[in-house]
């Protein structure tokens, strides 16, 4: 049981409520394949997804996450609504709760945006990333398919290189992976990298050997060129011979270390083509874990909706936070 | 004892008959409060603040006299918009409001203002202020021609290439919350090179909203080699740190950020040992749709005529930090002296603006009770000692025991 009524980032997270989710998901994985096992737990439930910003793997996977549950499931393609005539975040998040919808699943360039959207709203908020803040549903699914493989965090050393500056994933997965008990190490150019992510529980390394030295799990990240404002790193071709993982590198980590990966992957820069097809990538497998943790996720935020007091006392601070808005607006 | 808006007599035992007296018993009768950083937004932002409106607020919180920031729209860079406010004020403020001009036309950085048709129409000061003018050469020439008028100029010092879309303090509390920070070095760089630049010009520099322990030093440094330099600090920057931030409340949103718990130390040293001479608001009203969105997307600035007085009585004479007497200096004395004006002081003959103050009541900052028009505020519910009773100026009641007139 969650009591809460939004997921907003893996930093609100107590170990407890993480090991909950991942359990679920393991329940849930087994309904992905076996369509006889799909159950209709959310019934009558509406969701809607509202990306900002592109997306591939997180939107259809809650896409399908709801409707393998028998959810309602839209999709507000942000590019073509009003949001475009230049209605605001908060506007956008009131209209679509007076519609009825359970669960809103926000992807946005801002950080802390999802944040503002719950506390505008009555419907349950799942922020599917915000700005260079938190991907927590990408850190789950991470925590899962380590915790599906792995037994357990205790111990285990994780190794993320790459952009970590501009990535939301390094940070939700240091979040979840301290709090588990991991060791986690992340490495990566110096203009990629902030020291001040030791304040977050992590060790901050730009020698990428030191980083993947006797790893139980190496973690590539994407380098974003949407969020690169230039000159942070000559060119790729630097970065790739300097800073890139292939297989002379994944010597470096113990021989049964997994490979992962948010994804997209570009390609023979961050990682080498030989190692994402290889043995010890489990990049495909995150994919489908994306689906099981997310179907877990709105899963046990509709159980919540459906039978808690804690919830309830949060709509009423919402609904007076809306309040203040309006007075504000048309009688002040 | 005020007679036709003059203070004709300070005296333990005053004789004459008055048409009204005020029991000031356990009260600091004070000199009234001058706030050189204010943004009232008229013209073009009436929306959030107004000369009006801006202006009860200033009673509310004690001010008597207030210095407006020429960010406005159109900018105040030459003299008819001077006029317009000075013709605002006289019609509608309370109190009595000084124009600031800009230092460049339309605060873009590339010519002068009309510095000198301004200070025949009555700016008390000029600055780029919410921006830096970042041509140093230009700023020197401003620095120079200034200083013919004896206007002081009032420097707002951040770096913008170093600022790189950041939005809060750059350390533990951004990292945590993942949003991009403001390093300390953006401020202390166009400190440190104002403080060079004004060298041998003659002018009166002042440094406006001093936020880092760095730039305290800096100006510490250069108060001792004897150069002139005056610096500010808004209330905020000592009463609250960074970890208001949590939460992602656009109320704590402001330029620069509020800093450190280290930074906030070193502000209060250097109020203590009168490194920073003045207390500022920044006063910098926003409409509730600017705050009530994405942290990135919210405008930089909060509200605080309404809450200065408080703030320093609580997060300064409480924790001795200050004297009650040196409270009101760098609220109303050194203001004073930094425009040339002939205020911050009870002495007979004087214009009569006068604050009093119930330096003991206590009670939890309320934004719906402010008089401004924006309620953009980190304190509302926050808990505070000291509340302004009466606001005189020029001898007439404006702010009377609780009341606006």
């Amino acid at each position: 049981m969650l009591k809460r009524k939004d997921i907003l980032g893996i930093r609100d997270l107590t170990a407890e409520e993480i090991l909950c989710i991942l359990e679920t998901a393991r329940e849930m994985k087994e309904k992905i394949e076996n369509k006889k096992a799909r159950e209709k737990s959310l019934k009558n439930f509406s969701i809607v997804t509202l990306f900002y910003e592109n997306s591939t793997r997180t939107k259809m996977s809650f896409a399908l996450a709801g409707e393998y549950l028998g959810a309602d499931v839209s999709d507000l393609g942000v590019a073509t609504s009003s949001v475009n005539k230049g209605e605001s975040l908060v506007d956008t998040g009131i209209t679509l709760d007076q519609m009825g919808i359970d669960i809103m699943v926000i992807r946005h360039s801002m950080s802390g945006a999802a944040n503002v959207l719950a506390r505008n709203v009555k419907a349950s908020v799942i922020n599917a990333g915000d700005g260079v803040n938190e991907h927590p549903t990408q850190a789950l699914l991470d925590l899962y398919t380590i915790y599906e493989k792995k037994k357990s965090f205790k111990d285990l050393k994780v190794a993320i290189i790459g952009d970590i500056i501009h990535s939301r994933v390094a940070r939700s997965n240091v979040f979840g992976l301290t709090k588990l008990g991991a060791n986690v190490v992340v490495g990566g150019p110096s203009t990629l990298i902030s020291k001040n992510m030791e304040y977050l529980g992590a060790k901050v390394t730009m020698d990428i050997k030191e980083a993947l030295k006797d790893a139980d799990i190496v973690m590539g990240l994407r380098i974003q060129m949407e969020r690169q404002k230039g000159g942070l790193f000559p060119d790729l071709r630097e970065y790739r011979d300097l800073f890139g993982i292939n297989e002379e590198m994944m010597k470096y980590a113990k021989p049964d270390a997994l490979l992962m990966h948010p994804g997209p992957v570009n390609r023979g820069i961050e990682l080498s083509t030989e190692i994402i097809d290889g043995s010890q990538s489990v990049i495909n497998e995150q994919v489908k874990n994306g689906v099981a943790v997310r179907m877990a996720l709105l899963h046990l935020l509709a159980e919540g909706r459906k039978n808690n007091e804690d919830i309830d006392s949060k709509w009423t601070h919402t609904r007076s936070f809306i309040q203040n808005r309006w007075d504000q607006r048309y009688i002040g | 004892m005020v007679e036709n808006g003059i203070i004709a007599a300070v005296e333990e035992n005053i004789s004459a008959s008055a048409d009204q007296i005020i029991d000031a018993k356990g009260y600091w009768v004070a000199p009234g409060l001058i706030d050189v950083h204010v943004h009232l937004r008229e013209p073009g932002y009436e929306y959030k603040e107004t000369i009006k409106t801006g202006s009860r607020a200033a009673a509310k919180g004690g001010f008597t006299t207030i210095c407006c920031m020429p960010n406005t729209n159109p900018v105040v860079d030459n003299e008819i918009l001077v006029e317009y406010i000075k013709m605002k004020a006289e019609r509608e403020a309370i109190v009595n409001v000084l124009p600031i001009g800009s230092i460049t036309k339309g605060q873009k950085g590339e010519e002068l203002a009309n510095i000198g048709k301004m200070a025949e129409a009555g700016i008390c000061a000029i600055s780029e202020d919410g921006k830096t003018v970042m041509n140093a050469g230009l700023l020197k020439k401003a620095m120079k021609y200034a200083s013919m008028f004896n206007l002081p100029v009032l420097s707002h010092c951040e770096d913008i290439t170093l600022v790189g879309g950041g939005v809060m303090n750059a350390g533990e509390m951004s990292e945590r919350l993942g949003m991009k920070g403001i390093g300390a070095d953006a401020e202390e760089v166009i400190v440190a090179r104002d403080i060079i630049l004004a060298r041998n010009t003659g002018v009166k520099l002042h440094i406006c909203h001093i936020s880092t322990a760095g730039s305290v030093q800096l100006v510490r440094e250069a108060k001792l080699r004897g150069e002139y330099v005056s610096a500010e600090v808004c209330p905020h920057h000592f009463s609250l740190t960074d970890e208001a931030v949590e939460g992602y409340d656009a109320n704590t949103k402001m330029n620069p950020p509020l800093r450190s718990a280290k930074d906030v130390k070193s502000l209060k040293e250097g109020l203590k040992d009168h490194t920073i001479d003045i207390i500022a608001t920044d006063h910098a009203p926003h409409h509730i749709d600017e705050k009530n969105c994405e942290y990135d997307r919210a405008a930089f600035g909060i509200v605080g005529l309404e809450t200065a007085l408080p703030l320093s009585i609580t997060h300064l004479v409480e924790e001795n930090i200050l004297t009650p007497l040196e409270l009101i200096e760098k609220m109303s004395t050194n203001p004073a002296k930094l425009l040339g004006i002939d205020k911050g002081s009870l002495q007979v003959g004087k214009t009569a603006d006068i604050t009093i103050i119930d330096p003991d009541e206590t009670y939890e900052i309320d934004v719906n009770s402010f008089a401004s028009k924006s309620k953009n505020s980190p304190f509302h519910g926050y808990r505070v000692k000291g509340k302004v009773k009466y606001t005189i100026v020029g001898g007439k009641m404006v702010f009377n025991n609780g009341e606006l007139i």
